[in-house]
């Protein structure tokens, strides 16, 4: 079933295109992974799927029963983060926000629900923490734990394993590709092409060229062969 | 404490001291935002188009410049945070712009078209507050209790639509909250409260009660509702005592208030180092 369909999608700066024509298609349970150089509008891409951008053209449709407020989204942090202070339960609730439209307050069963995110992402015991406290590993999975208050059906991820040491990078991807087991669909941006073949199903790789396809035809192309193989060789 | 309680027998010193609480209590809830999201200058910016607009108001001869200073306010207020999101020219150059403009033309306003024979009184006491919250009349005091509560109401019912968009504006709209529509309250919550604060403490002096509560309580509590709560609380508790000692040495109300204000952030600054972190 697809919940999210790209078609000849144009993506810039005012008239200033930086990708053109892109088409994929994501089906419920895919787990892709948006690979490309630096500058090749990843991020863009990333916010016109979550509507802060509007598109140069081309349109993208959500399909299934995928409603607007069921987008779950781990965005980079913001140096507005850093210093605020605001307790991780307090973080996690804001994510039935979208969901709540013009009621005032949580009720019974979303305080309960963002407990049991904390717990499956092993942040519960951190509930009455003040955010800026913690290590960079706990505060992406409080943010996590907040993306999916806000979702059970789809989270987009930018970059969600920046500036995290190779230990705590392992858990997260192990966190991620637990959700998708679940049933959660994930489009991941990443910088990690050894760890975007290893846990997605599908690639999609923006810059001069554009592929789209599975990981097995993305490894077996031409333009995966040389990017891997950049990338291999700068690590 | 005698005079104190003499004072007290005067109506508008009871006034004062109402609407001293209820305008401090309220900047010091919004407060939070504002030094959270960077905007901490909007009130000086703010306060200075209230300045101006209360100039054109008393070059028109107005008796209630209310009606002039308030849409003007907000629809700065509006324009600023708007203009902080997608412009050309950045938000503090923006409200720099803005701030001196209006402050310029307020002062030219009232030199040229003067109509009265203290223009430099006139002036010093709409940027410094000096007494004009003691002249209050009963509807002047009406007006702000109304407005203030109104304040108050609006921060309580959307408390976590607030904290929602000051945390993460991004995610906010990306899972479906309108966060325009909700810093566009922010922006006209604010508009109202420097209105009603320039009362208090003046035009020049707005941005003290607006960020030091909130910037007093940040170096002690470490989640948003304390922060916001002890904010409050410390606000009323500056404004008050500040006023009171304002009353019995003689000293102007508005600077007495953000002198207190200035002392209680270095005791939690102090008392912040104390418990440890930064």
């Amino acid at each position: 079933m697809a919940q999210l369909v790209v078609e000849d999608l144009s993506l810039g700066y005012e008239s200033q295109a930086i990708i053109e024509g892109l088409n994929f298609t994501v089906n419920a349970g895919d787990y892709l992974c948006i690979v490309g150089e630096n500058g090749s509008g990843k991020t863009t891409l990333m916010k016109t799927l979550l509507n802060l951008k509007t598109p140069l053209s081309g349109k993208i449709t959500t399909g299934g029963d995928l409603k607007k407020n069921e987008i779950g989204y781990l965005p980079q942090q913001t140096i507005v983060q850093k210093d605020f202070p605001a307790s991780v339960r307090e973080i996690v609730m804001s994510g039935f926000q979208g969901q709540c439209g013009i009621r005032p307050f949580y009720n019974k069963e979303e305080k309960k629900l963002a407990q049991e995110n904390m717990e499956r992402m092993g942040v519960a015991d951190l509930a009455k923490r003040c955010y800026r406290d913690l290590s960079g590993g706990q505060q992406q999975r409080v943010l996590l734990a907040r993306a999916l208050c806000a979702t059970r059906k789809i989270l987009l991820l930018d970059e969600p394993v920046s500036g995290l040491d190779p230990k705590v990078t392992a858990e997260m991807y192990k966190l991620i590709s637990d959700l998708n087991s679940d049933g959660i669909t994930i489009i991941m941006i990443s910088h990690d092409i050894a760890a975007a073949v290893r846990y997605a199903s599908h690639i999609l790789h923006i810059g001069d060229t554009v592929f789209f396809g599975t990981r097995d035809e993305y490894l077996a192309s031409d333009i995966g062969k040389v990017f891997l193989l950049q990338q291999g060789g700068e690590k | 404490m005698d005079i104190l309680i003499a004072y007290l027998e005067y109506p508008f010193v009871r006034y004062a001291l109402i609407v001293g609480v209820l305008i401090s209590l309220c900047s010091a809830l919004l407060g939070v935002t504002l030094v959270l999201k960077r905007f901490s200058f909007i009130g000086d910016g703010l306060s200075h188009v209230a300045f101006g607009a209360m100039a054109i108001a008393a070059v028109l001869n107005l008796s209630n410049n209310m009606i002039v200073v308030l849409p003007v306010t907000v629809l700065s207020a509006i324009l600023l945070l708007r203009t902080g999101q997608n412009a050309k020219i950045k938000g503090d150059a923006a409200i720099a712009m803005i701030s001196v403009g209006a402050l310029a033309f307020g002062y030219l306003l009232m030199n040229i078209f003067s109509t009265s024979s203290n223009l430099t009184g006139d002036v010093c006491s709409t940027l410094f507050g000096s007494m004009s919250i003691l002249t209050l009349t009963p509807g002047e005091v009406l007006a702000c209790a109304i407005l203030s509560v109104i304040v108050i109401i609006v921060f309580i019912l959307f408390y976590n639509k607030i904290f929602a968009v000051t945390f993460d504006e991004n995610f906010a709209k990306a899972t479906g909250t309108k966060a325009d529509l909700y810093n566009l309250l922010i922006a006209i919550i604010i508009a109202v409260i420097i209105v009603l604060a320039m009362n208090l403490v003046g035009s020049l002096l707005i941005s003290a009660l607006v960020i030091f509560p909130a910037l007093s309580a940040m170096r002690i509590f470490r989640n948003f509702k304390q922060v916001t709560i002890c904010s409050a609380v410390l606000s009323v508790v500056c404004s008050l005592s500040g006023m009171i000692i304002s009353i019995l040495t003689g000293t102007p109300v508005g600077s007495t208030i953000v002198a207190v204000d200035v002392a209680v952030f270095a005791v939690c600054w102090i008392a912040g180092l104390i418990r440890g972190g930064n």
